[in-house]
């Protein structure tokens, strides 16, 4: 300890005790500093595998190509590798799990913030959670075996494997991914706000529209990009429910491939390491990965920003 | 007047409605859950005994179990745990404990907050590219476990952090007013009073990994298993051995994926049953979970 000349003589034992606590503090808040930046390594990780192995990839095929071509038959004799009908099946999938998720969220969330009793709202919540808790590939065998043969009984025709049964699926699944924090950043509007609305005489619905949800409009759109990046990246569900043929249609009835399908139809087979095939699960990956990049992003930014409000 | 008074009860009228619009939409979730357990338990209910616990897969249905699967998965758990939740609570007690206000800090944050959202299968991805091929960790139970623990360890970071900062800047400055370290500070008294809120994060995290899919898929986790990872426990010295993380494996959801790929019925009766194991198992973490932060709430009143 550098603190003082020592005037009043501590005890040897003592200060070779209180020398050696430092030290092991010292040591300790290394380990625990490189604990917190291996976090940065794992991003480190992901980034370099994508670029370095879709390299190769992007070698061989060119990028315009890769964006523009509209078949992607990397099977055939005669391959093709165009992402788009990957990505209309992701496009799909998760435009018809938004339509169920954001509406019936933010219903929800309203519902539990502004309505329920706060003794309903505090077991409903975390039972609604248990919904993204369930493991996807039950959603998937639940998406093929029991919502798809409903769907069949509504719409003759429609194929077992169709990307309407996924995406509904999906978007009960990530109904809680929206309802939870969004009712978190509407929790937290003071209630002065409220307040002032009832005493104008504005009911509770016209208070929770005209009020409460513009006070936290930032963070539901966190809520939202949220719900989209993980029904971007969902995979389970659509690679069971959806089918596995890449199909260039924006009609839900059809089966489709997803990119993320993509990946886990060219896992399941015998991979050769190196072949091109092996490297375009990295393509399709690193497509991905810049999706929800983008939105992870975005929803960062509205999530900080709503913490400054109040 | 009149006007007035279709005014109230129109606003009241309103009211009413959203609230059982509300229930509706509540419902629509709960209503998914208990069809999901209902499917599940009359499709699969009757083949989980004694038999479907102890068979390897087969290509006969009825004569097929999940033995190498929960072995399996029990396994790959152990990795995970192993890797995440050390370097979870050491890296959110470094940054809720001892970080400094600097770019670096924030960069480790948002750094965070993006692993937590990144889809799970690009962790397989990676794995694939990493751990097997360039660090030749094979398709092994040590590459899927430590998968799973980076996939998971946001949320155990999160979970930890949130639970030290709710703890009173007082027992801080009560324990360094004694002349403790920064670190005697943490070890018995921060970490302590963290317990419940780590463990809530530690049973969340594990009840995810339990039901993830996709990365392992990516990394080659094949689908028929017929025999078991050696077993960690020796007749001979040193009694214990490793050779088990080196295993080929399979575990309950792939097993559970690869029946559900199949036509025909009889093997989808043996996934509902994988299935509803699964969901009975990351229901009751969950509930667990619930149940521990619930009584944390009434016990510590600072």
């Amino acid at each position: 300890m550098e603190m003082a000349p020592q005037t009043t003589a501590v005890p040897r034992p003592v200060a070779a005790r209180i020398s050696l606590a430092l030290v092991v503090d010292r040591l300790i808040r290394i380990l625990l500093f490189l604990a917190a930046a291996s976090s940065v390594l794992i991003t480190v990780g992901i980034v370099f595998t994508l670029f370095y192995e879709s390299a190769v990839f992007f070698r061989q095929v060119a990028l315009l190509e890769f964006l523009t071509d509209t078949m992607w038959t990397p099977l055939f004799a005669n391959p093709r590798y165009g992402i788009l009908p990957l990505i209309s099946g992701t496009l799909v999938t998760t435009f018809i799990a938004l339509c169920v998720a954001l509406p019936v969220g933010t219903i929800v969330a309203i519902y539990l913030s502004q309505f329920a009793p706060t003794v309903v709202r505090e077991v409903l919540k975390p039972v609604l959670e248990l919904l993204s808790a369930v493991p996807t590939v039950v959603f998937g065998y639940f998406a093929l075996l029991f919502v798809s043969p409903l769907l069949q009984k509504l719409i003759p025709g429609l194929p077992a494997f169709n990307m309407l049964a996924a995406g509904l699926v999906m978007g009960i699944m990530i109904i809680p991914y929206v309802s939870s924090l969004s009712e978190d950043v509407m929790g937290a509007v003071p209630m002065l706000l409220r307040e002032g609305s009832y005493a104008m005489g504005a009911n509770r619905l016209r208070t929770a529209l005209r009020v409460v949800v513009p006070a936290s409009l930032s963070g539901i759109g966190a809520a939202y990009i949220l719900a989209i990046s993980r029904a971007v990246g969902e995979t389970m569900i659509v690679a069971i429910a959806a089918g596995m043929q890449p199909n260039l249609t924006l009609n839900p009835l059809e089966g489709a491939a997803t990119v993320t399908a993509y990946i886990v139809q060219v896992s399941l087979g015998d991979l050769p390491h190196g072949s091109l095939e092996y490297h375009s699960i990295f393509a399709a990956g690193i497509t991905l990965f810049f999706m929800t990049l983008g939105f992870n992003i975005v929803g960062y930014i509205l999530r900080t920003r709503y913490r400054e409000f109040y | 007047m009149n006007n007035l008074e279709t005014l109230i009860s129109r606003s009241l009228w309103q009211d009413r409605f959203f609230n059982v619009l509300g229930i509706l939409c509540t419902c629509v979730g709960l209503v998914t859950l208990l069809a999901l357990l209902v499917d599940l338990a009359v499709d699969g209910a009757t083949r989980i005994n004694w038999q479907f616990m102890t068979s390897f897969p087969s290509r006969f249905a009825n004569k097929a179990g999940i033995l190498s699967a929960w072995v399996g998965t029990l396994a790959v758990m152990v990795v995970t745990a192993g890797a995440a939740i050390p370097l979870g609570i050491a890296a959110a007690i470094y940054l809720e404990e001892y970080a400094g206000k600097n770019w670096f800090t924030d960069f480790i944050e948002i750094n965070i907050a993006n692993l937590a959202g990144v889809p799970s299968i690009i962790y397989g991805l990676m794995a694939l590219g990493l751990f097997v091929y360039k660090f030749h960790l094979g398709e092994s139970i040590l590459s899927a476990g430590l998968t799973l623990g980076f996939l998971v360890l946001p949320i155990i970071i999160v979970a930890t952090r949130e639970s030290l900062r709710s703890i009173p800047a007082d027992i801080r400055e009560a324990s360094y007013a004694q002349g403790a370290t920064q670190w005697q500070t943490v070890w018995s008294h921060l970490l302590p009073y963290a317990t419940g809120g780590i463990a809530t994060g530690v049973i969340i995290a594990l009840s995810r990994a339990i039901g993830e899919t996709a990365p392992l898929v990516t990394i080659g986790a094949l689908t028929f298993i017929a025999f078991l990872p050696p077993t960690p426990i020796q007749a001979t010295p040193p009694f214990l051995s490793l050779d088990w993380i080196w295993s080929k494996f399979t575990v309950l959801p792939i097993q559970m994926f690869n029946w559900v790929s199949r036509p025909q019925k009889e093997f989808h009766l043996n996934a509902a049953a994988t299935g509803l194991i699964l969901l009975v198992m990351t229901l009751s973490f969950n509930a667990l979970a619930i149940y521990i932060r619930y009584r944390m709430r009434q016990r510590i009143k600072w």
